[in-house]
């Protein structure tokens, strides 16, 4: 294990994926991001759950809604850039009211030092919610487990569309090596 | 070859849009059916409703990545996604998310007549010299077919039906406008009754 990943672990990170296990979730389509690497790494490493990784999160609002075409489970991971990307293709979950579960590393709203990620990230909640999408948020490394677990029951047994925020500060500071 | 005709008499293609896909989906008849939006939805709509066709009206780019979903979700069943030019070339990260996976059940028609016929037959970038088989080889496809003639139809659908490849076809179909032919707009009811189909219940 290298020295990025060390400071990355976090026992959350194993209780999102346990989640995910229990729920019976077949695929996890996902952007990577630094937050997700864990639970990413762990559907590799898995014999029921597929991992489809997409170039644009758009792609992956696709897939999802096409698992549950074809009676499976699946989850979409990406980073809180990625929300505005999805905005047309929500549409497709409205229209149809598939149940939709999102999970969000959030960048641009905790000691961030790249401004680059703070417009989207400001605006990433409403995006959701101007979609028709509910949005939870876990702020403490104790809340994530029931804050996932609740989201992701509202949307496979309530058949909602939910999507989890994790904050920025869950993550950690990000480390820029500045000379 | 055509990026130097003028925009209102260029032909791309000579096959027949509605009887190609009428005589496809008659030779797949397992297929589970995505349609992308505009007239691959008509065209597969009037060649006949189907409980496991689902058509898009709208999230353009989305046909081949719920193609995707699917496939990897119903291993055992054909999948077709059937699609045009313009929606293909705004999902086309798709087709890397595709090769990427390769599931051995999917195959991508595009129905490509070089132009956005749903918008007033702008020319798109297929007869400005993109070629979506290059796209899908480059991404990792087992095989990609450029259609001219009307007769390999038998050959595709052996394909789709084989399930022991991930390929591409690209029919090129005259730029013709044809009478609208209107699938349900009900999202729910289409998602509902393509579940039904392999057996699942609604909430």
């Amino acid at each position: 294990m290298d020295v990025i990943e060390q400071t990355l672990q976090h026992h959350w990170k194993d209780e999102i994926f346990e989640i995910f296990k229990r729920g019976g979730v077949e695929q996890l389509v996902y952007v990577p991001d630094a937050g997700h690497s864990q639970v990413i790494k762990k559907a590799w490493a898995d014999d029921v759950m597929t991992p489809i990784p997409v170039t644009t999160e758009e792609d992956g609002v696709a897939v999802v809604c096409g698992s549950w075409l074809g009676g499976k489970r699946a989850v979409l991971l990406m980073q809180s850039s990625g929300v505005g990307n999805c905005v047309n293709m929500f549409s497709l979950i409205k229209n149809c009211q598939f149940p939709f579960f999102c999970l969000v590393t959030m960048r641009g709203e905790w000691a961030e030092f790249n401004q680059w990620q703070t417009p989207m990230g400001s605006a990433t909640q409403q995006a959701f919610e101007m979609m028709g999408i509910n949005v939870l948020r876990a702020d403490s490394p104790q809340s994530v487990p029931d804050v996932v677990s609740a989201g992701f029951d509202a949307a496979f047994v309530g058949g909602d569309a939910v999507a989890v925020l994790l904050s920025q500060s869950l993550i950690g500071r990000k480390k820029w090596d500045v000379k | 070859m055509g990026c130097q005709m003028s925009q209102n008499n260029y032909q791309h293609g000579t096959i027949n849009r509605r009887q190609f896909v009428k005589e496809l989906v008659d030779l797949c008849p397992e297929a589970l059916i995505v349609t992308g939006l505009g007239s691959p939805s008509y065209d597969v709509f009037a060649a006949g409703d189907r409980p496991q066709n689902f058509y898009l009206w709208g999230a353009m780019g989305a046909a081949a990545a719920m193609g995707l979903g699917i496939a990897i979700a119903q291993p055992n069943k054909p999948v077709l996604v059937i699609t045009g030019d313009g929606e293909m070339l705004m999902g086309l990260g798709s087709l890397a998310a595709v090769g990427a996976k390769k599931p051995k059940n999917l195959t991508i028609v595009v129905l490509d007549n070089g132009h956005y016929a749903e918008t007033g037959m702008q020319r798109s970038h297929t007869s400005l010299g993109v070629e979506l088989t290059g796209v899908a080889s480059a991404c990792n496809f087992d095989w990609t077919l450029s259609v001219r003639d009307s007769a390999l139809v038998s050959e595709l659908a052996e394909k789709v039906n084989a399930k022991n490849s991930c390929g591409l076809a690209n029919i090129f179909i005259e730029a013709v406008d044809y009478p609208k032919a209107l699938p349900p707009r009900d999202g729910t009811y289409i998602k509902n009754r393509f579940r039904q189909h392999l057996g699942f219940e609604p909430f």
